[in-house]
């Protein structure tokens, strides 16, 4: 299992055009992969539950994957986090 | 049986054809106990699957309009259709509580609602609620065995026939099947009017009881010229229509040849011709009519669709959008101009005695430094899209100019400090103010680019407000005075190497063109509708002998009827 924690810096969150890309991408690996914000955790293969946390700016979240492509499925979200400059 | 209905005349044309009734249909159920569950689970994902389909094929043609952006709502209807969870939710639903699919999907959507309404301190996304609800729709009418009229899944000539149109109704429009529009409510600056204008389709709007009257597949006439639409007309109103569409076909066909031809004049001389544009949605048509950049962008939509200011990066993403669906043409995006007769209601503005001399435009940004500096920061991130140029509107005095531009400045180097990728911007100003008119030489010193706002610089020449109908004589774009002030900026420009635009509807005036030509000016900026007809005129023109022609009508011309005679004395055959 992998953790890892990121800092939100977009002005309006996790929107939703960055929410279908963390979807997209987290949907490509078998890992169980979560978003954990406050108390709650959704999986992150479900937009419905990414969207209805409501990540605004400078939230802190953490993200698990859980499965055989872990390590891949890290990186792959850390990368799109970065890239839609969600998160430094 | 003829039924005539009288609406307001929104766009102009005569046109015939079948309606399509853009209504919305009955999509309510009840709940109901099942007994074959595995009957009713293939229904619910056979449903599914018909949806995302549909979504799949409104974002193909969305893309094809808008760009990848534009379209990238659909990819979020589509990873909605196809969330785990929610399908989950629904299937155990269907198995657990033994009920038909339509209350078990409806009742897993309401439950991630109320999850979405409950985000009251992250505004933006309790909106989506709307995308929810457009899924929700989409696979209850694939349940119900209803269809879903779609303007995106039109695939055949019709007359669009609904209640009123909406900004997000019109991205996936597909102008070829579309013939024209008739709808309930509305006015001539509504939003299914400008959309037909810029589509160049006959529109009726206003007529209140349309979609009560008419039957999807029933014949219509409407007449956008004189605002009227005939149900079932007779044999020889229907071919009237039709020969008037074949006349219409024509001249759009020979237009047409022009879409993709560079603008010169008959001896050579190019110029570029644009599109003035209010919104994202405007896209299709500026690359249908064959616009070589975008002359002028207004942001005012983006402030006066909401009840607050909207965030950054909301303009951010329209900048960047319509920035990037163009490049590498120009796209000259202007900083808010709001105030005069365009209050925010948000703003709590007060009320001024004379609004167009007031706290307007320009004066209003640097005023309240906040909202300028969102929008410049959005523009700024936008540039590395595409080639953006930056215009500040209403300037007066050149401290209002360099103000504008030291805020510029800031918020550009606080972004490079950050190192978010920029690209090249070039900032200039409207003229539009006889005092900048005047001092154009001193101004061009400074700005990168001038564009002249001719609607407002004619109004403020001749001190006549033209929507004021016991005034609108005075409003003169051919007056001698106001062509010395065009003729000074574009001097004033060329002298200081910097180029010269227009974005006012006198760029598209065949009166006026000519003489334009003449004085030298570099782009043409219009409504996309005129452009292929100007594009026309331009091919026509000798730009050898046009100087002349603008010389004797700044030396020699009295009155604005003396200039209309010169050039059509010049230019034989030419029209106002």
């Amino acid at each position: 299992m992998e953790k890892r924690e990121f800092h939100v810096t977009a002005e309006t969150g996790i929107h939703a055009r960055p929410a279908t890309l963390l979807v997209q991408t987290a949907s490509k690996f078998s890992s169980e992969v979560s978003l954990q914000y406050q108390d709650k955790s959704v999986n992150l293969k479900s937009i419905m539950g990414v969207m209805s946390l409501g990540v605004g700016q400078n939230a802190e979240i953490t993200i698990t994957t859980d499965g055989e492509d872990e390590a891949d499925a890290m990186n792959a979200v850390a990368e799109t986090l970065k890239k839609e400059g969600l998160s430094d | 049986m003829t039924v005539n209905l009288k609406g307001i005349a929104a766009s102009d044309g005569l046109v015939c054809g079948r309606a399509y009734r853009l209504v919305e249909p009955d999509l309510s159920f009840q709940r109901q106990q099942v007994s074959n569950l595995d009957n009713e689970l293939e229904r619910f994902h056979q449903a599914l699957e018909a949806a995302v389909s549909d979504v799949e094929t409104i974002k193909m043609r969305a893309t094809k309009s808008l760009g990848t952006d534009g379209a990238q709502v659909f990819s979020t209807h589509i990873t909605m259709l196809q969330d785990p969870e929610l399908i989950g939710t629904v299937d155990q639903t269907i198995r657990k509580e033994e009920v038909n699919a339509e209350s078990a999907w409806a009742s897993a959507v309401a439950q991630y609602e109320t999850a979405l309404e409950k985000l009251t301190d992250n505004p933006y996304m309790q909106e989506r609620v709307t995308d929810l609800h457009d899924i929700n729709k989409r696979v209850l009418a694939h349940l119900l065995r209803v269809s879903l009229p779609d303007l995106a899944l039109i695939d055949q000539p019709v007359i669009v026939v609904t209640h009123d149109l909406i900004p997000s109704d019109t991205v996936s429009v597909n102008p070829q099947f579309i013939l024209g529009f008739v709808t309930d409510v509305g006015g001539r600056t509504s939003h299914s009017s400008i959309l037909a204008r810029s589509l160049n389709i006959p529109a009726v709007v206003g007529t209140q009881t349309v979609t009560q009257a008419v039957k999807s597949g029933d014949q219509l006439v409407i007449n956008g010229t004189q605002g009227t639409v005939t149900i079932e007309p007779d044999a020889a109103t229907w071919q009237m229509a039709q020969q008037a569409m074949a006349d219409r076909q024509a001249n759009l066909d020979h237009l047409a040849a022009f879409r993709n031809h560079k603008t010169t004049t008959k001896d050579g001389r190019g110029v570029t011709l644009a599109a003035n544009i209010g919104n994202a949605s405007d896209l299709p048509s500026v690359l249908h009519n064959g616009a070589e950049a975008v002359g002028l962008m207004r942001t005012e939509f983006l402030y006066m669709n909401g009840d607050k200011l909207p965030t950054e990066d909301e303009q951010f993403d329209v900048y960047r959008e319509v920035v990037k669906a163009l490049a590498p043409k120009t796209v000259v995006i202007r900083t808010l101009d709001i105030g005069g007769d365009k209050p925010l209601p948000y703003l709590h503005q007060h009320p001024e005695a004379n609004p167009f001399l007031g706290e307007r435009a320009i004066r209003q940004s640097l005023a309240h430094q906040q909202i300028f500096r969102s929008q410049l920061r959005a523009l700024l991130r936008a540039s590395a899209y595409g080639h953006l140029r930056i215009m500040f509107p209403m300037i007066a005095t050149l401290d209002e100019f360099r103000q504008a531009k030291a805020i510029y400045d800031d918020e550009r180097s606080k972004l490079t400090t950050k190192q978010v990728p920029l690209g090249e911007i070039k900032v200039g100003m409207m003229v539009e103010v006889p005092a900048a008119a005047m001092l154009a030489d001193r101004f061009a010193q400074e700005a990168d680019f001038m564009s002249i706002g001719t609607n407002d610089l004619i109004g403020y020449t001749l001190a006549a407000d033209r929507t004021n109908q016991d005034v609108a004589y005075l409003y003169q774009p051919y007056h001698p005075a106001v062509l010395r002030l065009i003729n000074q900026v574009i001097s004033a420009g060329h002298a200081a190497g910097i180029p010269v635009a227009m974005c006012g509807e006198m760029a598209g005036d065949p009166i006026a063109v000519p003489l334009l030509l003449g004085m030298g000016l570099d782009e043409f900026s219009m409504g996309a509708g005129t452009i292929l007809k100007t594009r026309e005129l331009i091919g026509q023109l000798t730009a050898a002998d046009l100087g002349a022609l603008a010389e004797t009508a700044l030396n020699s011309a009295s009155t604005s009827q003396e200039v209309v005679t010169m050039v059509q004395a010049a230019v034989p055959g030419i029209v106002s």
